[in-house]
């Protein structure tokens, strides 16, 4: 018997990598974020300091909040588009029932309509059987709607934005130098500028974050979402009551939706009827570019976590840049389609 | 006869409630008359268009998120290049943009063939493209349009032979619409090409295994998306006079009247004729709504109500008749 029949063919470097990566669709996500943040650093040396990435943090992670309310939707093969409603609402209400209102009645009347929409969402497609981007554009509609009319009888009172929720939104926590375990890390923290702070709304978001990760991967919930977007019929024969896990899914995405507006509140300091609006399209985008197919059964939340971090990133990049409002848009059409269009041919190919 | 009432049934019923809501707008305002319908079918010609647009690519199965960015973009696009310019010269701006709508719309199925991207997830890409290019063409509205542009939507048709008080029924507007439409619907809908169409939305895998050139067909229907698009880009250049950057309403309302024009979203089903009698039903609405004095933002209310019951109630229908 010789060696050569024992050693496998030497599989080609190009394979060996594409294969790598297409068992770990989290490596190139990374690289592409690392290369993204390299770049910036390039383009304008010293900009990556510690303002910067908690700068970055705070800012991706509203969005990372609702792409995860997409990535949980799409599971299923639907998409939540009254997210950006749902957070403007409960972030406009928040602001101006605070001022007569004691906050945690304030916060009970800013979750109530997240709630609700939830509710009518997860009918109309769980029951009704609508299609989950028809109801849920009707059902932002319609909210849109309320939220005008419901302006112009608070317009009087006036707005404020709760301390809490600043503090929450935009506040930065110094960790004691001492809590960094090795002295070179240390050392190196404080050359590169880098620092040892950090956004205070990590203090909100790894609890959700971990949740739905734990959800997603643990819980029976979270595996019948899984089944339903795979094959919804076999769930149905095998006993699963569709419409209850529809119904809870998008109560479930809308009072995330509601959360992540209190929070935005906090970070924009400015109430306006279409605050979260701007999100939708890119929540989206987080979630497909961290490999969740729009079409159910496949995919996760650390994905999209990388997917918004690279979307932020971005949105940065291309500020810096300095072009056009038009060109940056266009670019950011770009990138989103390239970015989807590759990963899913590295992950398609095993 | 039940034959048609049975394949029609759908858009009959539209036309009826079309109908009824135009006895209930006399009974509100008795003085509603010949101009203000003529002012109805201007403020409809843009979503008609956008209807339409999305229509051919609903019924292939797909979805075109970029249906209001493509008109935005060929909007400022005619009116910039017409800005200035001679009345001649429109002559040719209009082919142009058309032709433009057209390639941008191929491009666009091109996109979703070759990168195999889900067509929702690329056309939202598209959205911000075309949204961008819009934006790079005129950052702020502006431009003009050409004044035999604008005359050819303002006014009736005068037919010889006919009293005048019907002639005032027949806004220019109206018939731009109808030929427009038809000229590229009606030779569609009978040619192998628009069966094609029908089938890759019913089935797509069907269709390929009876050699239905899927790809090709695909990025077809998106091309005539562009093209509808394009002329509802060139409507709201007309209507207005300018061209404005920043999209409108139209991506919602094509989608609303797509669904209650009997066109199943998943594809495969319905005409054209439904979603543009579906789409004058939802403008109709709203000039009650205005006429009826109630608050514009309850309007907005009663609009999503109204479309989010009469999906639910659609979709109630086709469950009861599976079962």
């Amino acid at each position: 018997m010789s060696t050569s029949a024992i050693t496998p063919p030497p599989v080609p470097l190009g394979r060996r990598v594409k294969r790598f990566m297409a068992d770990r669709p989290l490596v190139p996500l990374l690289i592409l974020l690392v290369v993204l943040v390299v770049i910036l650093q390039i383009l304008r040396p010293g900009i990556v300091n510690e303002r910067w990435i908690a700068n970055t943090i705070k800012f991706a992670i509203p969005l990372a909040i609702l792409a995860g309310c997409q990535t949980m939707t799409m599971l299923t093969g639907g998409i939540d588009l009254s997210v950006g409603t749902v957070a403007t609402m409960s972030a406009f209400i928040m602001a101006t029932q605070i001022v007569n209102q004691d906050p945690a009645v304030a916060f009970l009347l800013a979750m109530m309509p997240a709630v609700l929409i939830g509710l009518v969402n997860g009918i109309g497609v769980g029951v009704f059987r609508v299609h989950p981007l028809i109801m849920t554009l009707g059902t932002s509609l319609i909210g849109t709607g309320c939220l005008q009319v419901y302006q112009r009888t608070v317009i009087a009172s006036g707005a404020k934005i709760p301390d809490f929720l600043a503090w929450l939104g935009t506040g930065v926590t110094r960790l004691p130098e001492a809590w960094v375990p090795s002295e070179p890390a240390r050392q190196w923290l404080a050359d590169t500028g880098i620092g040892f702070a950090f956004p205070n709304a990590l203090l909100l978001y790894v609890p959700v974050a971990a949740l739905i990760v734990f959800t997603l991967a643990r819980t029976g919930f979270g595996r019948l979402l899984y089944a339903v977007g795979d094959n919804e019929h076999a769930t149905r024969l095998s006993g699963v009551r569709y419409w209850q896990v529809i119904t809870a899914l998008y109560i479930t995405s809308s009072v995330l939706a509601g959360i992540t507006g209190l929070l935005y509140i906090g970070l924009i300091k400015a109430p306006s009827l279409s605050l979260a609006e701007p999100l939708v399209l890119p929540s989206v985008a987080a979630a497909v570019i961290g490999g969740t197919s729009i079409f159910g059964g496949r995919g996760g939340y650390t994905g999209t976590v990388v997917g918004a971090l690279i979307l932020t990133v971005l949105t940065t990049l291309l500020t810096i840049l300095q072009m056009p409002e038009g060109a940056r848009r266009m670019l950011f059409g770009l990138i989103v389609l390239f970015v989807t269009a590759a990963y899913l041919r590295i992950v398609e190919e095993r | 006869m039940s034959h048609l009432l049975r394949r029609q049934g759908w858009v009959l019923g539209l036309f009826a409630l079309f109908v009824v809501l135009f006895i209930v707008t006399r009974l509100i305002q008795p003085a509603y008359g010949s101009n203000d319908f003529g002012s109805l079918v201007r403020a409809v010609l843009p979503y008609a268009f956008a209807v339409a647009a999305q229509t051919v690519v609903v019924i292939a199965g797909g979805i075109d998120l970029s249906v209001a960015a493509m008109m935005a973009l060929t909007s400022v696009t005619a009116a910039s290049m017409m800005a200035g310019a001679s009345e001649e010269y429109a002559l040719f701006v209009v082919p142009f943009v058309l032709a433009m709508g057209l390639v941008l719309g191929a491009l666009n199925g091109l996109l979703i063939v070759v990168t195999r991207v889900p067509d929702i997830v690329v056309t939202l890409a598209t959205l911000f493209v075309l949204q961008g290019a819009a934006l790079l063409v005129l950052d702020a509205p502006g431009g003009a349009a050409a004044e035999w542009l604008k005359a050819l939507i303002s006014g009736t048709v005068p037919i010889p032979g006919l009293p005048d008080a019907i002639d005032a029924w027949l806004p220019k507007a109206l018939l731009v619409l109808a030929v427009c439409l038809c000229i590229v619907w009606i030779p569609l809908r009978r040619s192998r090409l628009g069966l094609s169409i029908y089938a890759i939305g019913s089935s797509e895998l069907a269709a390929f295994r009876s050699g239905v050139p899927v790809k090709r067909t695909r990025i077809i229907a998106y091309a005539l998306s562009g093209l509808f698009a394009a002329m509802g880009g060139l409507a709201l250049t007309m209507s207005t006079g300018i061209g404005a950057p920043i999209p409108g309403p139209y991506l919602l309302a094509s989608v609303a009247a797509v669904v209650l024009g009997g066109v199943a979203l998943g594809g495969g089903k319905g005409g054209l004729l439904g979603p543009i009698i579906a789409v004058f039903v939802l403008r109709l609405v709203r000039t009650d709504l205005t006429l009826l004095a109630i608050d514009p933002n309850v309007t907005a209310i009663i609009e999503g109500l109204i479309m989010v019951a009469v999906v639910m109630f659609g979709a109630f229908i086709t469950m009861r008749g599976r079962q």
